[in-house]
């Protein structure tokens, strides 16, 4: 500590290890605890750390009926050596991998622990996601759609407020699929994909088509969260966490804005307002966000300030948002190609970082300084969101 | 004030469980009447075995044969026996610490009574007639009259024929389930074909269904206030999905309803019109079937479409 000024003020938090797992439909040789312990251990090596390294373990995972597992973190312990320290579990719906790793940020930023491994998944083949969410209520009028027509009345919503054209989601999907392709994680590899292909696949939900939806997965995602001096011995370059936070607000209320939710917009302005972001669209050089049907990509880019409402679909549909655009979004593939539910947000977080440690391989986007992650879930309930950057933050 | 509303709710599901390398050894090995452990780092042996070293985290994989005999090590005498349990018969749970084993495994020791269980009685494995490679392989502990094995367990490989990579675990919950005293008057005007929400006292907005508060003000809804039984559609989707247990023909359109009055729009199918013809903004009403607890479906009503600015702060 080079001053006292510094108990005043949080740690900088550095991302140093970083691992996933694989992504695929299903992983029938591993255990839950296999296939958590298997990104942990990635993670480890990554920050050529061991687990005597580790003061404490953060994780999280969708609702619990998902492999119905009641407190999955009790078990799992042993596999991610967390005997004799602190183990916490969060759990805000699709939002739980970001959510988790700030509740982890946390711990390091207050200096309540030096180092954590914070580590989110999911092994829906356990389960049937769609099963777990539609519990048969009594006296409750049921569900007349899937998750598809969940999210398809809003996504029409959008059309009809900003006036995009129809084939904005498909131009989403073909790019995302595409870049999935430069990803060795990523879980749908569709070698040969085109957008005829994309915009011939079946109308499942109108406006949404098959190939505009998401996946499901089975897979882990860690990283690990240190201090300065932490930082300082990281073999790799750390990725800084320049800002975090998360929102909530009801599912359903008088004036809920389902098209671009207020607690979008003030989630990402108080990351805004700590990593001192004036103009997102020009100080912010990527972002890996949480869209789980296509259309969300220009729906989230206005909630998130990177444009003015309407402005998102024409950002998608000029090719700002492509691997090689001005503002590239989701170049691991995204939710569209890779959907562990509970890991998804966690993976949004640890890309971003990546990005900006310049390890992201073949996805990797050329001069990356600061790349915002973000996830959200619970019918746009809850949102969570960070944004790391190459350089530790000044203030 | 009229009875609340309940109902039971039966939450059950055939969950999947991949076993990994250690598991599927341990169940397989039952199957074959064999209970293999695990050697943890400072060389205990765990029965059942686990994947990861609880003190040390390291990986475990030296598995071992333990006897099918051992040592209740505590109990809890089981009166009343419950569904899905491995006796019908009252009987004991108990942990048992095998011979060769450090640690105990839980299970159920078949006894006539709580007088004949003790901590430190010796029991065996009955092993079930038919296995399957699951825990309930064993049928139950029985008492047993043999003193303990002194030999070490000795090493085993783990390698079965045909081994069990998962499992299915049956899951079930059994609830009372009770919508409260809100929806209770909106489920029970429904029967009456009428729709009635609440009104909070605060933002005024009326809630439908009414949830008793209003999640924006955080106070009570009292005021009840019917609405409709016309509204407009806000926004909707054309299903081409079946949806389970839905007895619907595709494509079918899929809508929110602004009833008139209500603040919030719920959810409801449109019929009566070709899908491909249904817009935002068409005025629609409910059509009831006999003996149908909500509306069966809506139908346009026939007066002009509503002006976008009428209902956008409802989409």
């Amino acid at each position: 500590m080079s001053s006292t000024g510094h108990a005043t003020h949080k740690e900088p938090v550095a991302v140093v290890g970083i691992g996933q797992t694989k992504h695929v439909a299903a992983r029938k040789d591993v255990s839950i605890a296999g296939l958590v312990r298997e990104a942990a251990q990635r993670a480890l090596e990554d920050a050529q750390l061991t687990w005597a390294d580790i003061d404490a373990v953060v994780i999280g995972k969708a609702p619990d009926f998902f492999e119905g597992v009641m407190m999955p973190e009790l078990y799992l312990a042993d596999a991610l050596g967390a005997v004799g320290k602190p183990m916490l579990r969060v759990h805000t719906a699709g939002s739980v991998g970001g959510s988790t790793a700030l509740v982890a940020s946390n711990l390091v930023a207050s200096r309540v622990h030096k180092t954590v491994l914070t580590l989110a998944f999911e092994k829906q083949s356990e389960s049937n996601a769609m099963w777990g969410l539609s519990l048969p209520i009594p006296f409750t009028q049921p569900l007349l759609a899937g998750a598809g027509g969940f999210f398809a009345p809003h996504v029409r919503a959008y059309m009809r407020r900003t006036g995009a054209p129809d084939h904005v989601g498909s131009l989403v999907a073909y790019k995302d699929r595409r870049n999935a392709l430069k990803n060795p994680y990523a879980h749908l590899h569709e070698h040969g994909i085109t957008l005829e292909k994309v915009q011939s696949s079946p109308m499942l939900w109108d406006p949404v088509r098959y190939s505009e939806t998401c996946p499901s997965s089975d897979g882990a995602c860690a990283m690990i969260l240190t201090d300065r001096a932490g930082a300082a011995r990281s073999p790799q370059p750390p990725a800084w966490m320049h800002g975090g936070a998360m929102r909530s607000e009801p599912t359903m209320f008088a004036g809920k804005d389902f098209v671009s939710p207020q607690a979008g917009k003030d989630c990402a302005a108080d990351v805004y307002r700590q990593a001192g972001i004036g103009d997102p669209r020009r100080e912010i050089d990527a972002v890996e966000m949480y869209v789980p049907f296509s259309w969300y990509e220009p729906m989230w880019l206005e909630n998130l300030g990177f444009a003015d409402e309407g402005g998102g679909w024409k950002l998608t549909e000029s090719g700002v948002t492509e691997l090689d655009g001005d503002l590239p979004v989701n170049m691991s593939g995204g939710v569209l190609s890779t959907n562990p539910i509970g890991a998804s947000g966690m993976i949004r977080f640890a890309e971003a970082a990546l990005q900006v440690r310049g390890q992201a391989g073949e996805h990797q986007v050329d001069g990356a300084r600061k790349v915002l992650g973000h996830a959200y879930g619970g019918g746009s309930q809850f949102f969570s969101m960070w944004l790391v950057g190459a350089q530790p933050p000044t203030s | 004030m009229p009875e609340v509303l309940k109902a039971p709710l039966v939450v059950e599901f055939p969950f999947t469980r991949s076993l990994g390398p250690v598991q599927s050894a341990f169940l397989t090995g039952l199957r074959e009447r064999t209970v293999l452990g695990v050697k943890t780092t400072d060389g205990k042996v765990m029965v059942p075995p686990v994947e990861y070293d609880p003190v040390t985290a390291d990986e475990l994989r030296d598995l071992v044969e333990v006897e099918p005999t051992g040592t209740v090590t505590t109990w809890a005498w089981n009166p009343e026996p419950r569904r899905g349990q491995p006796l019908d018969a009252p009987f004991a749970w108990v942990l048992v610490k095998l011979d060769g084993a450090d640690t105990g495994l839980l299970h159920a020791l078949d006894a006539p009574g709580p007088d004949a269980v003790t901590t430190g009685m010796r029991v065996r494995v009955r092993w079930a007639a038919e296995r399957t490679g699951a825990i309930t392989d064993i049928a139950c502990f029985e008492p047993y009259e043999g003193a303990a094995a002194e030999a070490e367990p000795a090493a085993h490989d783990g390698q079965f024929d045909d081994a069990v990579s998962g499992i299915v675990a049956e899951a079930r919950l059994d609830y009372v389930y009770s919508p409260g005293r809100a929806q209770t008057a909106y489920i029970n005007a429904l029967a009456d074909r009428r729709t009635v929400g609440e009104r909070c006292p605060s933002c005024r907005k009326v809630y439908v269904p009414p949830r008793g508060a209003c999640p924006t003000c955080g106070v009570a809804t009292t005021d009840r206030v019917e609405v409709g039984p016309a509204g407009t559609v806000t926004t909707f989707c054309i299903v081409n999905v079946k949806a389970k247990n839905l007895d619907i023909e595709l494509p079918y359109v899929y809508a929110h309803i602004a009833l008139d009055g209500a603040d919030l729009a719920l959810h409801g199918r449109i019929a009566g019109i070709p899908y491909d013809q249904v817009r935002m903004g068409l005025r629609v009403e409910p059509v009831w079937t006999e003996g149908g607890r909500y509306p069966d479906h809506y139908r346009p009503t026939g007066e002009p479409d509503a002006d976008y600015d009428t209902y956008k702060e409802l989409v």
